[in-house]
Formats: C-alpha cells, structure tokens, sequence
C-alpha cells in the first residue's frame, strides 16, 4: 500500500515484514529512528521478535550473529561510530559466512563530530567481507532490506543495506510497502544448513593456521563474487512479483550516444538526474551503482563502454589517495580499450547540501586540462589557511 | 578429538590404538563405558580428552568438570583465550556440544543472542557464555554487564587463572596484588603488579542477579554442585572458577590441585554463593593456612620469599591481610563438622601428598 | 513543482509541519517530500524543514534553496533578515505572530499573513504548537489542497481528543482567512 512514510519508519515496517527472529540495536543518530519504530511496533503488538536493546553497538553485531548462527533470521542496524566500534564484529560476521541484515543509515566518521551523511563509515568496513548494496530513494531501500534477507540466506553473507542519514531517513516520501502475506510468501522462511544445534553438535569459529588461512580467504573472497548474479536474480525475482526493481548491480540511464558519464551511488543520484534534466547542452549518461561489494566490475566495463569522460563521484574519501569509489572504478577500468578518462570528485562529505546545480559544474570541469585527478569538489578552499588549501 | 574428515580421523585412531594398544574412545559415543576408571563412570563428556592444553591445566580441568553437568543440551559461546585456542584448532574440535567462538570481548554478547534465538523459536536449549578472567574482568567485561542487567537466561563461566596466559602471561584486572607477569615483573623497582584483583564477584553481585559463586578446581564437588544449580535457574547466572596456569603461575603441573586448593584455604581466592544480590552460602575453612603456604608454591611469587628483603616482607603481610580482611568480610571461618568446608571434601585430597612432597 | 520552506523552533512541531503538509499532499494524490534540515539543535533552536509537492516521483534530494512559500512559526525569527532569501518572485510568506500583515509586509516586501497561531494553538490545544494552525490558514488562501486533506493527514498521527481539538482549529482558522486569497501564487 501506497503511503506517505518517513524512511525510518518505512524500514522498520519492512524489517518487520520480514519476521525477524532477533533484533538487536543501539542507538545513534541517524539510524535512530529505525530502531524506535521497530521497539514501537514490538510494543504495539505488530511485531514478535526478540528485540535486545543491548549497551554498545559492539554488542548489537555480537547479538545478531551470536542469534543468526544459532538459526535466527537476524537484524541490526547503527551508523558511523557505531559501525566503527562494531568493526571488529562485522569481519567476523562476514569471516564465519553468517547470513543476516545491517542497516547503515551512512554518516561521517569523527573526528571533527559530524552527525551528517556520507559513505565513510560503509566504506571503512568495506574490506570486511559483507554484501553492501546502495539505496538511491526510501522505497528502494525498503525493496533492498526485504530483498537482503533473501540475498543473506541465498549466499551466506551478510548483507549491508546502505541509505544516507538523514538524506533517506529522515525524509518523509510516498512509499509502497507491501503486505505482510506478499512478503510471506515471496520470501522463504529463514534456513542456515551450519547452525548450531545441539541434535548435531558443530565448532564454530575454530582457530586457523597457515596450513588453511589461505583458503579459507579465498573462498570468502569467491563467495562474495559470486553473490553477484544471486543479487540480479533476486532484484528480478522482486520485480516479476512487485512490479518494480531496484536497478540490480548498477543501472545506466541517459543518451545512447553520450560521450561523458557521471557514476554514484545512494541518494546523490536522484539530484543529479534532475540536475542533467535541467541542464542545457549535450546529454550525459548516469550510472546508478548499487552493488559496491560485491563490486560488479563487467557490469560496469559495459556501462561505461563509448564513454570518453567518466565522472565518479565519491561521498567519502581515503586521506592520501582521494575518492575510494574512484580509485575501484579506475582499477577496474585500467586495461579496458577506449576507456574513459576518469575524473574524481568527493561531494556532501559530512552532510554539505549537493545542489542540482553541481551538475552543470561537474561537466564543465571536464573541460580543464589542469584540472586534479581528484578533489573535493564543494570544498571551499578560502575557507582554510593558505598552506591547507 | 573430532576430525572433519572422516578418513583421517580412523586413521588417526588407528594409529593411537597401534601406538597405545588401547581402544581409543569413539567421540560419537557420548555416554560410553572405556578402559580407565574416568571412562567408566557415565558422566556426560562435553570437552572431550585430546585437545591441546598443557599438562596440569585447570581451566582444561575446570572446563570439563562444567560441561559435564551442564550438558549435553547447551550451547557454548566462548571467548577467545586458551580455552578456545586448545580446544579447537581446525579442523579439530574437543566439543561435543554446539560452540561458536567469535572474538576476545564479546562472549556474553554472542550468548545473548543465541539465548535470544532459543526463547524465540521457543526451545529451551541452555546457553553457555565462557571466557578467561582477561575476556570477563577486563575487555568483556561491558557485554558481560549488559548480559546480566538484559536478563538471559545464560550461565556465564569465568575460568580465572589471573593473567593474559594465552598471549604469554600478561597482567589482568584480575591479577593479584604483587604477583610477578610480563607486564607486571618483578624488578629492582616494583614488586609485581601494583595494583589489587578487581573484587569481581561483587560487581557481579550489585547486578542483583538471581546467582552468582566462585569456585576453585580443588573441590570438583562443590563447583558440579553449583553448575547443576545455576543450569536449573531461569535468568543470569555467574560462575568464577579460579583456575591454576602452571606455566603462568610458575609451578609444577602436578601440583595443580593443592595451588588451588591452598588459595581457598589461606582466604585469598574466598569461596561464596551470592544470591540476588546478598552472601548466602561461603566455603568454610577450618584450618586456615598462612598465604606464604599458597605463595610459596608459585614462581610467580618468588620475589616475596625473600625474608632479608623488607619490601617483600612488606608486601608478604599486605596479602596476608587481603586474606585476613577476606576471611573476616564473609565469615569464612569454620567450626566444627562440615561436610562442605574445605577439609570435608575427601574427593581430591589424594593430590595433597603430591602437593607437599 | 511547488517547494516550501518551514522556520521555527525546536519544540514548535516544525518538522512535524513539513511531515503534515506532505501528508495532506499525499491525501490529495500528489507525490510529496518532507524533511529536515537536521542538526544537533535543543529546545529552543532555529529549526528549518524543507517540503516539495509535485504530480511526477521526485529525485531532488537538496535542500529548498528558492521556495515559493515560506511558514514562519516563530515571528522572533523575523530577527534574522535572511529568512527571506531566495523566496521566488510573487510567493507568499505565512507568520505565526499578532503584528498585522502590513507591518510585516513592508519589512520584507513581500506577500505576507500574520496569524495568532500559538495563541489559537494555546485555546484549542492546550500547547503552543502553532502548526495546524499555520497550515490550515495557508491550504485555505492559496487552495491548491483541500483542507480535508489536512484533516486526514492529522487522522493519521493523532486520535482522540487531541485530534478533535486540531480539527476544531483548523475550523476556526478556515474561518479567519480569505480562501483562495493566495490561489494564483499555486503556479509560482
């Protein structure tokens, strides 16, 4: 049903679509509002589920994977900090191949303390080994957050649902939830063929030499690849029964014969395209990355194929390198015939207002010859000393 | 020990058996009838023998004297630590029971979520929360307090053997005052650790949990006694079992016993029941020993026998009046006939021989 | 598209005002977007919200830079001679304040309506929360949703006597407003 929902509220009634076994959350902005709902509806009636209100991040992530693990279907949700101090956690998660759902309600990482969105706190736990999937609009994360159960189980992964803080979560849109019994019946009941059970006892999370480490990366590495096509037919899957998709690993748009492409990721995409509608001149092509891990590296050869220019935009960056997103797109691109130039940009890092006129100065940078191979595009340098600009 | 795969595991038994000339036990066989007089009696095996430990561990010891009333319907989370260490390097495993180990601080978060996962597919499977005193004193110790305020239905276990042993002997919260370890030497300036052991059991106890006790591996009785109690209770339970390292503490394997035993007995490791809160129940002791009889046995402990040395006689009183205030605080005194105090538990004083000798 | 900016502060119900009018878009079938423009902000801070109404999916995700109307529920915030900026050409500014609509007017030259929001708020509510008031008085002149729409998007968060209490103000404030003073402004 079609209803005016503000992102948080609309996540937590997808969660509880779900059946959720366990629910453990902490609470720290903006991910807040999620974990209110959810203890609302539990209070209200509207949902079982063992909610452990716990006393640190750190705990939230071992009560989920201490509950997935013991055959729950599993859910927990935090932001920046939060995701930081669960960091350790989450590796271990991902290294057990645990299966359960992480909302990231995305925000800058301190220090200086900043409660607003950008990708730093995903991109930090990026190497953990976890599925992390990108949301542009409130109704795509709620489609994702149901999906990533069934992506979760599918794969034995756990499954990051990325939606920027405030930006989404915050926002009160008209968003399709569907039923209870649509949901039932789309989504299989929660199955974890290595939980523990005392009818047939199993160690868990054995200490592992040299002798196995190895191979032990390897098929995680392998297994994350090849989540890859579980999560196209999972978003095909969604859209045979709810008439609607969320762009499966990234999604192109825009002119056929565009020479210049701009590349994101979350909730920035929707400006940019009403930016590139606005915009007088020739068109450009816009590519929607949903997957960032597993990262869909043909997907995206194919994407940008007759491109002469790619933009990426970063919501985070790596101090000393620059845009994280970029640096993945270029390794990726390294060795492709004809592949386009690419040019780097960080934007709204810690929750600065992207403007739909970014656009217009984001193609005619373009045109610079001088222009870095990266900078952090709204960046006001006269804002800073001389030697810091 | 179980192997993964199945083919080297017969070979591996055969081997044993040629080497042995003894049958092996078959690990599916939970209830069996072996060889030894331990194999005979049918007691549930939860650890099973083989696993790594060193010789005279306690926590191996303490860690088989739980599960074997605790199980077999439970299941484990365990923080990394020896206990985890020994028992499983892949792909071999000592337990017989579900065990998950995650990481070093979260022990009693995990469990909290497997505790949550039984109420809510309502099964009434026991969990289990293990970790050495470093993982409960010091880095669990957050998860360990929110487990116990939430309420799970989970018993947590604290094999405390006083120091970071599977790092190589590093001083905890839990270390006692002067004790000698890698962090915390003894030299021409300091005598051992500075500071005193962190009164755990109390913190534990302000959490007004239904139960919570210390135990030692010297009285097997005593600790199965409070295990079985803690498992019927619905809600947080605490166990501390104060549990020699030989290769921590500084003393021979053998000898593993009467350490414990002598810490009892001198009032410095006090054994106590608390219940919601309030002392209910203390191990008496009827002929208190001076801490010099327990110290003395330790090399960890060594810089305090030195009686031309007035710093370690100093220190020697300052622990002999930890004891003291230990003994007074919870009235461990004992008179007359007790089949509970320490000189009524006939079950391991054969060790005491050894002890001495 | 039409875009709004809310001004208050916290405690006034500002952010709630931007839910509330994205409601009653919602209950008249339009598609609408609502939010804050969120900070660390206590009692008693200024407080912005942002709304967009429209008939197609909205992408726009920045913040309402030039709005064609402005609710100002806190008229101390007309202290700050910045709250107009980039309000379009013939929009329309709605105060919760008892100075007259002239007096206001002329200081920012542009279209204006004082409304005594808190003060009905106090009689009809019991607590100074002035935004159905301010929503109800703005539906009202420029028309371009039904006032039932209002009603429903309250039906939604309230029930009880609080919602007959917000039902009766919207009422009285229907009552003291010219309707469809504003309608021209719908396509600013």
């Amino acid at each position: 049903m079609r209803e005016a929902l503000e992102g948080s509220q609309a996540i937590a009634r997808a969660v509880a679509l779900c059946d959720p076994d366990v629910v453990a959350a902490y609470p720290i902005t903006p991910q807040t509002h999620i974990v209110e709902n959810l203890s609302k509806l539990v209070a209200e009636g509207d949902l079982h589920t063992e909610f452990v209100s716990v006393e640190s991040e750190f705990s939230a992530a071992s009560v989920v994977l201490g509950a997935a693990a013991s055959g729950a279907r599993a859910y927990t949700a935090s932001s920046s900090q939060g995701v930081l101090l669960m960091a350790e956690v989450l590796f271990n998660i991902a290294g057990m191949r645990i299966p359960l759902t992480m909302t990231v309600a995305n925000r800058a990482v301190s220090a200086p303390l900043n409660i607003w969105n950008d990708h730093a706190d995903s991109m930090a736990v990026r190497d953990s080994g976890w599925i992390q999937l990108h949301c542009e609009n409130n109704q795509e994360a709620v489609d994702t957050t149901i999906q990533s159960f069934k992506i979760a189980q599918d794969t034995d992964l756990p499954v990051m649902v990325c939606m920027d803080g405030f930006v989404l979560t915050h926002t009160m849109e008209v968003i399709d939830i569907p039923t209870h019994a649509q949901v039932r019946k789309w989504l299989p009941p929660f199955v974890f063929k290595r939980a523990l059970d005392p009818s047939d006892p199993k160690s868990l999370g054995a200490l592992v030499s040299p002798d196995f480490f190895p191979e032990v990366r390897h098929s995680h590495h392998a297994a994350v690849d090849k989540a890859l096509p579980v999560i196209e037919k999972v978003d095909a899957s969604w859209a045979k029964t709810f008439k609607r998709d969320c762009g499966g690993l990234l999604t192109v748009e825009g002119p056929e014969d565009a020479k210049v492409g701009i590349l994101a990721m979350g909730s920035t995409v929707g400006t940019l395209r009403t930016g590139l509608e606005h915009h007088d001149g020739p068109g450009a092509k816009l590519i929607k990355l949903r997957a960032f891990r597993p990262f869909p590296a043909d997907a995206l050869r194919a994407a940008v194929a007759g491109l002469d220019s790619l933009i990426v935009i970063d919501r985070a960056i790596s101090p000393g390198l620059g845009g994280i997103l970029g640096s993945e797109v270029k390794s990726t691109l390294y060795g492709m015939p004809n592949a386009p130039r690419i040019h780097n940009h960080a934007i709204g890092l810690g929750g600065r207002d992207i403007p739909e006129s970014i656009v217009g100065d984001l193609l005619s940078s373009i045109e610079d010859p001088d222009a870095p191979a990266f900078s952090v595009f709204d960046a006001d340098l006269s804002m800073l000393p001389p030697e810091d600009r | 020990m179980t192997t993964t795969d199945n083919t080297k595991r017969v070979a591996r038994l055969a081997e044993l058996r040629e080497k042995f000339g003894r049958h092996p036990v078959e690990p599916q066989e939970k209830h069996y009838q072996g060889g030894s007089q331990r194999d005979r009696q049918p007691r549930f095996c939860g650890l099973e023998s083989g696993h790594r430990a060193c010789q005279g561990c306690g926590e191996a010891l303490a860690a088989r004297l739980v599960m074997e009333c605790a199980g077999p319907d439970v299941m484990v989370a365990n923080a990394t630590g020896c206990l985890e260490v020994f028992t499983t390097p892949w792909p071999q495993t000592a337990w017989q029971v579900p065990w998950i180990h995650s990481l070093f601080e979260n022990s009693a978060a995990v469990a909290s979520g497997m505790e949550a996962a039984m109420k809510a597919k309502g099964k009434n499977t026991k969990i289990l929360a293990f970790g050495g005193d470093g993982g409960t004193y010091d880095i669990g110790f957050q998860a360990l307090s929110g487990m116990l305020e939430r309420y799970h239905n989970i018993l947590y276990v604290c094999y405390d053997n006083e120091a970071y042993m599977n790092t190589g002997i590093q001083r905890s919260s839990s270390t006692p005052h002067a004790a000698s370890t890698t962090t915390s030497p003894a030299g021409a300036e300091r005598m051992g650790k500075r500071h005193l052991k962190k009164d755990l059991l109390s913190i534990i106890a302000a959490h007004h949990i239904p139960y919570s006790a210390s135990a030692s591996v010297a009285y097997p009785a005593d600790l199965q006694r409070k295990v079985r109690y803690a498992m019927g209770i619905e809600g947080p339970t605490f166990l501390v079992v104060h549990s020699p390292c030989p290769l921590g503490w500084k003393h021979d394997s053998h000898v593993t016993i009467e350490v414990a035993r002598r810490a009892v007995e001198c009032g410095l490791f006090p054994v106590v029941e608390v219940e919601r809160g309030a002392v209910a129940n203390v191990m008496p002791i009827r002929e208190v020993r001076p801490v010099a009889d327990y110290l003395g046995m330790q090399g960890r402990f060594g810089h305090l026998m030195d009686p031309n040395d007035p710093r370690a006689v100093e220190e020697l009183t300052h622990l002999q009046a930890l004891a003291d205030y230990n003994i007074s605080h919870y009235n461990l005194r004992g008179e007359g006939e007790d089949p509970a105090d320490t000189a009524g538990i006939t079950l391991v004083a054969r060790d005491r021989a050894a002890g001495e000798s | 598209m039409i875009e709004y900016r809310i001004h208050g502060r916290g405690g006034q119900g500002s952010v709630a005002a931007a839910y509330l009018l994205a409601s009653a878009a919602f209950e008249a079938g339009h598609t609408c977007q609502a939010f804050p423009a969120f900070g660390a902000e206590r009692r008693g801070a200024p407080v912005t919200a942002f709304v967009r109404i429209d008939n197609k999916p909205i992408h726009l995700r920045s913040q309402v830079r030039t709005p064609d109307f402005l609710i100002v529920q806190d008229d101390t915030l007309l202290l700050d001679r910045e709250i107009t900026d980039g309000l379009k050409p013939g929009g329309a500014m709605i105060v919760n304040t008892k100075r007259s609509d002239d007096e206001v007017a002329e200081a920012f030259s542009c279209r204006t309506k004082c409304i005594p929001a808190t003060e009905l708020a106090m009689e009809y509510i019991g607590r100074p929360i002035p935004n159905t008031a301010l929503l109800a008085a703005f539906l009202t002149m420029t028309g371009h949703l039904p006032v039932d729409a209002l009603a429903a998007a309250l039906k939604g968060r309230f029930k009880g006597k609080l919602l007959d209490n917000n039902l009766a103000l919207i009422q009285r404030v229907t009552g003291m407003v010219e309707p469809g003073a504003w309608k021209e402004t719908e396509h600013a």
